[in-house]
C-alpha cells in the first residue's frame, strides 16, 4: 500500500509545491532543447547557403510578419478543423466506448469490425472521403475525426470494462442504478482514457490534416505550405508555414497534456 | 429484520450454494457469518444486499421482499470499493450525492429523505470526524493506508444512516492492531445507531469477537441453519476473557467437524 506521499495542491505554509518545481524544470529543459535545435538549423543553413534552406531567423521573422497577413487565416482554419474534429470524436466515441465496455454481448458483436477498421491508416481514405463530401471543411473534419474516434473508442471501452467490480458493487449498494453508475463511475473513470487517446493521436491527426488540406481547399496550413513551396517558390514563407503547423500540433499536445495532468492528479498517488 | 425463507441459490452450471435455506435475524442483533472459502458467505451477503436474487424462496428485510438493493441497507466490502479518482471527501459524499441525483423516489432513495447540499456537507464532515479521517479529506485513496481507506468506506456507508449494515470481510486485509481498533470503533458506531449488523468472515477470532450470534456455513449446499449464541459486549477487555476463548474453541471445533466431510471428496467451491 502506498502511504501518504503527495502534498495537497494548496499548501498552507507558502512553500512551493514540488509538482510546480518539476513542471518548471521540465519547461526549462524543453526550452533548452528547442534552442539547440535552432542553433543546429542555423549552423547547417549558414554552411550550405542554398535558397531551399533559409536560416531560422529568416523563417521566424517571416512567420511573425505573415501571421498578421495570410498565414494567420490559414492557421486559424487548420486550428478550427482540428478542434472541431476533437470535439466531434470525443462526443461520439466516449458514449460508444462506455456502452461497449459495459455490454459484453454488444462488444463481442462489434469488436471484429473495430479490429478490422482500427488499424487501417485513415490517410488512404482521404481521396474517398473527398469524393463523397466534396470541397469545404466537412471532408477534412470527418477524416481527422475518424482517426481520433477509434483511438478514443478502444481506450474508453477498455477503461470501462476494467473498472474494479468492488467499485460497481459498492456504488450500487449506495443506491446507484444505471444512470447514477454512468454519471458517478463510468463517466469520470473514462476521463483519463479520453485524454490519453487524444494526446496520443494528435500528432497523426495534424499530419493527416496536412494531407487533407492539399486537396480541394484554399484555406489551411497544408494548402499554404504546398502553394508557397511548389508554386510560388517562396521558401521562407514555406518554412513559416511548416513552423506554424508544428506549433499547432505541439500546442494542442501541450494543452491536452496539461489538462490530463490536472484531471488525473489522482493517478500520481 | 431479516427473514430468509426457503432460499435456494446456485450460480450457473454449479451445484447449489443454498438449498431451501432459512434464517431469521432480529432488529438490532449483531451476527457473524463464519465458514471456509467457497461456503457461500459472500453469496449470502449479496442476496441480503439485493445484488443477487434467489432462484426460489424469499429474502425479506424489514417486511419488504428484496428484489433490488434497498436504500436503507449499507454494504462494506474487503476491497473498500472507493473510487480512485475522487478524494476521500468526495468518496464519503458519494452516497449522499446519488440520493440528491435521484431525489426521494422510494426506489433508490427512501421517500422521507430530503438531502440538500448543506445537509451533505454536514453529514460528510460529521462522519469524517467520527472515523477520525477529517484531515485526509483532500487525499486520494491511493495516498492513504488500507485502514484509512476502510474508514472512508465505513464513513460513506454510515453517512446514509442505514438500519442494516452488511460487511464482507471488511478487516481482512488490515494488520492486526488496525483490524482490532477498527472492529471496536465500527461496533461502537453501530451500537449508537442501533444498527442490525451481519459481518461475514473466515476468521474465527473475528467471528467470536464481533458476533453476538454466529451463523456457521460449510461446503455447499447449505440446508440447515447452524448457529451458536455468543452474548457479550465487544470491547477490548472481552478479547482477554475466558468466555471469548471458549467461543473461539467451540467455533474451531464446529468448523473442524465439517472438514472431514470435505476431505472425503465433496466438492468445495
Amino acid at each position: 500500500m502506498t502511504q501518504s506521499v503527495n502534498q495537497p495542491a494548496e499548501r498552507a505554509d507558502g512553500t512551493a509545491d514540488p509538482r510546480d518545481e518539476t513542471a518548471r524544470s521540465r519547461g526549462l529543459s524543453l526550452l533548452l532543447a528547442a534552442l539547440i535545435l535552432l542553433l543546429v538549423w542555423e549552423f547547417v543553413a549558414l554552411t550550405v547557403q542554398i535558397p531551399i534552406l533559409p536560416t531560422p531567423w529568416a523563417a521566424l521573422s517571416t512567420l511573425v510578419r505573415e501571421l498578421g497577413r495570410d498565414l494567420g487565416r490559414h492557421f486559424l482554419a487548420s486550428l478550427l478543423r482540428v478542434v472541431a474534429s476533437i470535439t466531434l470524436a470525443v462526443a461520439l466515441a466516449t458514449p460508444a466506448g462506455l456502452v461497449l465496455g459495459q455490454s459484453q454481448r454488444l462488444n463481442r458483436l462489434l469488436s471484429p469490425f473495430i479490429y478490422l477498421l482500427y488499424p487501417i491508416p485513415k490517410v488512404v481514405l482521404v481521396p474517398i472521403v473527398l469524393l463523397f463530401l466534396g470541397v469545404g471543411n466537412a471532408p477534412k473534419i470527418v477524416i481527422v475525426t475518424m482517426i481520433l474516434f477509434f483511438q478514443i473508442l478502444v481506450l474508453v471501452r477498455d477503461s470501462a470494462a476494467n473498472i474494479q467490480p468492488e467499485i460497481l458493487t459498492s456504488v450500487r449498494s449506495l443506491g446507484a442504478g444505471r444512470r447514477a453508475l454512468f454519471r458517478f463511475v463510468y463517466l469520470p473513470a473514462s476521463v483519463p482514457a479520453v485524454l490519453t487517446a487524444v494526446r496520443q493521436s494528435i500528432g497523426t491527426a495534424v499530419a493527416v490534416l496536412y494531407i487533407a488540406e492539399l486537396f480541394a481547399t484554399q484555406y489551411g496550413l497544408g494548402y499554404y505550405i504546398y502553394i508557397q513551396g511548389s508554386t510560388l517558390f517562396d521558401y521562407p514563407k514555406m518554412y513559416a508555414g511548416v513552423i506554424a503547423m508544428s506549433v499547432l500540433g505541439l500546442g494542442l499536445y501541450f494543452v491536452v497534456d496539461a489538462v490530463e495532468r490536472r484531471a488525473c492528479r489522482w493517478m500520481e498517488a | 429484520m431479516i427473514e430468509l425463507i426457503d432460499v435456494s441459490f446456485a450460480y450457473p452450471q454449479q451445484p447449489p450454494v443454498f438449498d431451501s435455506f432459512s434464517w431469521d435475524v432480529e432488529a438490532g442483533e449483531i451476527w457473524s457469518v463464519l465458514g471456509p472459502s467457497g461456503c457461500g458467505k459472500s453469496t449470502l451477503l449479496l442476496l441480503l444486499a439485493g445484488l443477487l436474487r434467489p432462484q426460489s424462496g424469499q429474502v425479506v428485510i424489514a417486511g419488504e421482499r428484496i428484489v433490488r438493493p434497498r436504500p436503507r441497507t449499507g454494504l462494506i466490502l474487503q476491497e473498500y470499493g472507493l473510487m480512485p479518482w475522487a478524494t476521500v471527501y468526495d468518496n464519503v459524499a458519494l452516497g449522499l450525492r446519488i440520493r440528491r441525483f435521484y431525489g426521494p423516489d422510494g426506489r433508490h432513495v427512501p421517500q422521507d429523505e430530503h438531502i440538500d447540499q448543506a445537509e451533505t456537507r454536514a453529514r460528510v464532515d460529521r462522519w469524517l470526524a467520527r472515523l477520525d479521517i477529517a484531515e485526509l479529506a483532500s487525499k486520494y485513496p491511493g495516498q492513504i493506508s488500507g485502514g484509512q481507506r476502510q474508514r472512508a468506506a465505513i464513513a460513506r456507508t454510515l453517512a446514509l444512516q442505514p438500519d442494516l449494515l452488511l460487511m464482507d470481510e471488511p478487516f481482512s486485509s488490515l494488520d492486526a492492531p488496525t483490524r482490532e481498533s477498527l472492529q471496536v470503533l465500527t461496533l461502537k458506531l453501530c451500537a449508537e445507531a442501533g444498527l442490525t449488523v451481519v459481518l461475514v468472515t473466515h476468521n474465527i477470532e473475528e467471528a467470536a469477537f464481533v458476533g453476538q450470534k454466529v451463523l456457521l456455513l460449510h461446503a455447499p449446499p447449505n440446508r440447515q441453519t447452524r448457529m451458536i449464541d455468543n452474548p457479550h459486549t465487544a470491547n477490548e477487555s472481552y478479547r482477554s476473557s475466558g468466555a471469548y476463548q471458549q467461543t473461539c474453541a467451540l467455533l474451531r471445533q464446529r468448523i473442524d467437524e465439517d472438514t472431514p466431510r470435505q476431505s472425503r471428496g465433496e466438492t468445495v467451491l
